[in-house]
């Protein structure tokens, strides 16, 4: 379905205003772009992990969502939703519920909650194949706890627990790179994706794999590029430029994996420098000190690297 | 009418869970719980109930997708043991504290390091201050009859807290015996319609669960839950009663053995409740007046009821399959003490007895009574915290 901008604005926004993530936080923007895939008339039950998303968005007595959520740990958004899908199952199979109503499962965790320690609850969710939704929005730290590393962040970034010290510059460590792992599950739709500037069309492409995943049968699996400005230290309006920029640099490429076959869906013209991508965020300041110019090249490495790789197997050419 | 069987005690509760027809059952294997899966699994696969079987990767999955399933809607059940109930932890506060009425048939067994698969107590009592309602059971039968009414203790909207059904590894969990199956339409009967007021999968309402709670009224969530576990007292005596209209079958907060004129007596939970019987019955036809309390709500802790029981007895012995590493005794003594303090002077001691499966034999108890006759002559008390059967 084709993607119009003007029409999806219109339909009433499923996590509503006034909830208290930061100003310019790229999650609530991936998950408003998300919901937004959803057809008007289907019913969604959403589950988030623990984590910036879930503890701003729903304070008792008030909650920013519009359709049926539940939180429970931060662990285990996988489990839970897989549980809720099995209850929709069951209760439509009794009757218990109308036969012509859709609800669809979707659920939410950070980049922590889902590399990390909800890895097994997502892979055991995503092998068992309920018919699912999980979207990891990915700001590359556990931020609710204050900007501690993840497996997800990126190289030589500065953290809480990753500090850029005298000795030690940041984190040592290569990203995980988890939407390979979700693909390895052999799901039906697994993609990469991220909220964008208009020079890439905007919100095209998350929303239009956000609608391929919700309404393809069976477990899918989301991973979104979802900038945080106090953890990446840059600009609060600056949110999308972030997100172009790592679109650009191939830091973030986009892509999606339809029962195996993986399709680019954007390979830059040409491919910028990382350095443009490093100097907007103040995590990677100490990169361009003077005697630290191995640490970009080692970067610039690794994401040739992986940008090779994603373009050798890329089957749409 | 139903109709006499011989089972094991995980067959039974698994044949207690087909019978209820659950929504969902998630649940991950581990001795000696692992048969009640087992047996559904194939219960679902040919096509006995409607339940959605979630073969989850873990337990602290298992009581994830438990609280999922439930929340949306369905009535939902598992079953675990020891290592598996101690990975679940977390999430046992949660359904509890999210008001969802999970059943859980807790298989006794000792808890790792180091790691045992024989029965004791460590599992549960681990768990004894989650928030869930805790029946314990002596038999195959009384673990088949827990679980059954365990449903709709949870599910009363006086309550609507999650509930363990908790009997002896191997000891009830494996042995066959004799059990009386009430009819599958007696069951759905009795267990009725799961109808929750507010859950995910509504039509017609939305609800948000699992909120952050701050200091303005997480404190007044945790005082009603309190509520719920004190209504819970009176829930299982009125769902009790009605089991015995229906089976003949009576069940109170626990059962009294030859207490009437005792003047000493042991308190103790679930399998040995028969060796205990069979010294008493000894002792009884020497002239001894013995007694014997199995508790079987341990909780709700039945408060007032022990001490309205053990009142006016000379001496008593907890025995505590599970030790309480607090260098005072384990956790059914302490909390028996505790309801007695200030309100009836009775003499207490301790044995913890039976750690990781170590067998408990008739002259173990008999060492007990022996002790509590002399306590009750001499009225002096040698030592309160004191070990069964352990090689020294
Ligand atoms: C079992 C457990 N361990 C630790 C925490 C503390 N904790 C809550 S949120 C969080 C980090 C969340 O990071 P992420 O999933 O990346 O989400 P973000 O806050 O970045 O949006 C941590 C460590 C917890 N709630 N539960
Ligand atoms: S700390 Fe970062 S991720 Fe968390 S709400 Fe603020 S901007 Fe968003
Ligand atoms: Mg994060």
């Amino acid at each position: 379905m084709a993607f119009k901008l003007k029409e999806e604005a219109l339909k009433p926004e499923r996590l509503t205003g006034g909830h208290r993530m930061c100003a310019g936080c790229g999650a609530p923007v991936v998950v408003r772009a998300v919901l937004r895939a959803l057809k008007a008339e289907d019913q969604a039950v959403i589950c988030s992990a623990t984590g910036c998303l879930e503890v701003s968005t729903f304070m008792y007595p008030y909650t920013a969502w519009n359709d049926s959520f539940i939180h429970s740990a931060f662990e285990n958004a996988g489990a839970t939703i897989s549980g809720a899908e099995a209850a929709y199952k069951a209760m439509k199979k009794k009757g218990k519920l109308p036969a012509d109503q859709t609800i669809k499962f979707i659920a939410f965790g950070g980049d922590g909650g889902t590399y990390d320690i909800g890895l097994q609850s997502l892979s055991g969710a995503m092998e068992r194949g309920h018919d699912m939704v999980y979207v990891c929005y990915d700001n590359g730290a556990y931020m609710n706890t204050g900007i501690q590393r993840s497996s997800a962040t990126p190289r030589f970034a500065d953290t809480t627990t990753s500090p850029a010290g005298s000795s030690v510059p940041g984190k040592q460590q290569q990203r995980k790179d988890l939407t390979a792992i979700m693909a390895a599950h052999h799901l039906p739709y697994v993609a990469q994706t991220a909220p964008l500037g208009s020079k890439h069309g905007g919100f095209k492409d998350l929303h239009e794999k956000a609608e391929k995943a919700i309404y393809t049968e069976g477990a899918c699996f989301l991973n979104v590029l979802a900038p945080c400005p106090r953890g990446w230290r840059y600009d609060t309006p600056k949110l999308l430029e972030m997100t172009d920029i790592a679109v650009d640099t191939c830091v973030w490429p986009l892509y999606e994996i339809v029962d195996g076959k993986l399709t680019l869906s954007y390979i830059p013209k040409e491919k910028k420098p990382v350095e443009e991508y490093l100097k907007a965020q103040g995590r990677f300041r100490h990169v361009f000190k003077k005697g630290n110019e191995w640490m970009i090249e080692e970067i610039q490495k690794e994401v040739d690297r992986t940008w090779e790789d994603l373009l050798n197997r890329n089957e749409t050419k | 009418m139903g109709k006499r069987d011989r089972l094991s005690g995980n067959e039974a509760v698994a044949v207690a869970m087909r019978q209820i027809n659950p929504d969902v059952v998630a649940a991950f294997p581990i001795t000696p719980s692992t048969e009640v899966p087992q047996y559904f699994a194939a219960f679902a696969n040919d096509g006995l109930v409607d339940t959605e079987f979630v073969p989850v990767e873990s337990e602290h999955s298992a009581m994830s997708a438990c609280i999922g399933a439930e929340a949306a809607g369905a009535r939902t059940m598992t079953a675990t043991s020891a290592n598996g109930l101690a990975y679940m932890w977390e999430m046992l506060y949660i359904a509890a504290s999210s008001r969802l009425p999970i059943v859980l048939a807790a298989v006794n067994r000792a808890l790792s390091g180091p790691i045992n698969i024989h029965n004791d107590h460590s599992d549960t009592m681990g768990a004894r201050d989650s928030g869930w309602v805790q029946l314990y059971g002596e038999t195959n039968q009384e673990a088949y009859d827990n679980f059954i009414m365990a449903v709709k203790i949870a599910e009363h909207p006086d309550v609507c807290l999650p509930v363990m059904d908790c009997y002896d590894g191997f000891i009830t969990s494996h042995s066959v015996e004799v059990i009386e199956l009430l009819d599958d339409q007696d069951v759905k009967n009795f267990v009725g319609e799961y109808k929750p007021k507010a859950y995910l999968n509504n039509p017609n309402g939305k609800v948000s669960m699992g909120p952050l709670d701050m200091p303005a009224y997480y404190f007044e969530h945790k005082r009603q839950q309190a509520e719920a576990m004190k209504n819970a007292k009176r829930v299982i005596l009125e769902v009790s009663e009605e089991f015995y209209k229906l089976t003949g079958r009576k069940y109170g907060l626990f059962e009294e053995y030859k207490m009437e004129d005792a003047e000493v007596a042991i308190v103790l939970l679930n399998s040995t409740a028969g060796t205990a019987k069979a010294v008493v019955d000894e002792l009884r036809s020497k002239g001894v007046k013995a007694g014997l309390i199995k508790i079987r709500v341990f909780r709700p802790f039945p408060v007032d009821e022990i001490v309205a029981a053990l009142k006016g007895l000379k001496a008593v012995a907890v025995m505590d399959k599970a030790d309480g590493f607090n260098g005072a005794g384990g956790p059914l003594f302490t909390d028996i003490t505790s309801a007695l303090y200030g309100k009836a002077d009775v003499k207490v001691i301790n044995y913890i007895y039976g750690l990781g499966g170590r067998d408990v034999r008739t002259d173990d108890i008999e060492v007990v009574y022996d002790e509590l006759l002399k306590i009750a002559e001499t009225g002096s008390v040698k030592s309160v915290y004191n070990y069964l059967g352990i090689k020294e």
